[in-house]
């Protein structure tokens, strides 16, 4: 690592080393865009491997089925190369790029459903009706109201990577996340799985700070009812 | 400061959140957006329940096992034909 900032050639001096593609990706914006501009397929081939996991999930979260999702990514880097001719980078790549996707993949969400009206309606609505989740922990009513019925636990001391080993507890993670209203489901997959800042995310769904951090939290607290029989402590 | 008052502060503040209410509020507090003041409450019952630090506790690890979800590479036969695309699409911009 060096200190000197400058453009990499003249940094061969300092034992800079040409930056990597990784490093492209994530630091030097103009110069991705640049590169893709120019026609650079390895720069291609290489944002395309870096967003394709990201763009499924967050496609999985507006269409019913894969083949679908899988679908919408490819036409979201049609609308990719449509657009990168214009991209005068008023926002960042990154948000561009999941703008495309979302807007490809609400309509083909709306148009699927129109054939399937049974099989995702009120996919759009916050789906909280009734008591939530959060509700029922609590006692309603006398003197130990606003308590915990039954106290949380501390969860064993071992690390995540642990849990997620056991195929089972990933699984049922993954179904509590399809499970989700359509908008909880597009905040955590952006926020939580892959770690969008939440201005990236307002942006990107157009929803406001407050409405995000609604979402996000009905979300998690469905999320962690869902992984709770998997990593309660060992005295169970 | 009198300590008979300094009690009760510490009562009235920490007492002021529920627990309910501190779950309701996690989420928020994780991702830095309570007021101080209510930061400071929320932390001064954190302070006093176990309960509350678990489930706090539970939460961040939620946060962190779903950032660990594995995520799946583009399936090859649509990179292969995005990338013949590019190439087409490249062929057309310098022409």
């Amino acid at each position: 690592m060096s200190l000197y900032m400058g453009p990499w050639p003249f940094g061969l001096f300092f034992g800079m080393t040409a930056p990597t593609l990784q490093e492209t990706i994530h630091l030097d914006e103009a110069g991705l865009v640049q590169a893709l501009q120019r026609g650079d397929e390895a720069v291609f081939s290489a944002v395309m491997d870096w967003y394709a996991g990201s763009l499924l999930r967050l496609a999985m979260a507006y269409v019913p089925s894969r083949a679908v999702a899988e679908e919408v990514v490819q036409e979201t880097w049609m609308g990719v190369l449509e657009g990168l001719g214009r991209f005068e980078g008023r926002s960042s790549f990154k948000t561009w790029l999941f703008r495309i996707l979302t807007n490809r993949a609400k309509t083909r969400g709306t148009r699927e459903r129109r054939y399937e009206p049974l099989g995702l309606a009120g996919q759009d609505s916050d789906g909280e009706e009734g008591p939530s989740l959060e509700d029922s922990l609590f006692v309603t009513e006398g003197s130990g109201k606003g308590h915990w019925i039954d106290p949380p636990q501390g969860w064993e001391p071992d690390t995540p990577e642990r849990a997620l080993l056991s195929k089972e507890c990933r699984t049922a993670i993954e179904e509590a996340i399809q499970g989700l209203p359509g908008n909880q489901r597009q905040v955590i997959t952006l926020r939580d799985v892959e770690g969008a800042s939440s201005e990236e995310i307002c942006n990107i769904l157009d929803i406001s700070e407050t409405n995000q951090r609604v979402l996000l939290h009905r979300a998690r607290t469905k999320v962690r009812h869902v992984l709770e029989p998997y990593v309660r402590g060992g005295n169970m | 400061m009198d300590r008979n008052f300094k009690q009760q502060l510490m009562a009235y503040m920490a007492g002021n959140f529920t627990c309910k209410e501190i779950a309701g509020l996690v989420t928020d507090y994780l991702e830095g957006s309570l007021t101080v003041p209510k930061r400071l409450r929320f932390q001064m019952h954190l302070g006093l329940c176990f309960a509350c630090r678990n489930y706090l506790s539970q939460m961040k690890y939620t946060v962190t096992t779903l950032r660990q979800l594995p995520s799946e590479p583009i399936p090859p036969q649509i990179k292969s034909e995005l990338l013949r695309r590019f190439q087409a699409w490249k062929k057309g911009q310098s022409s």
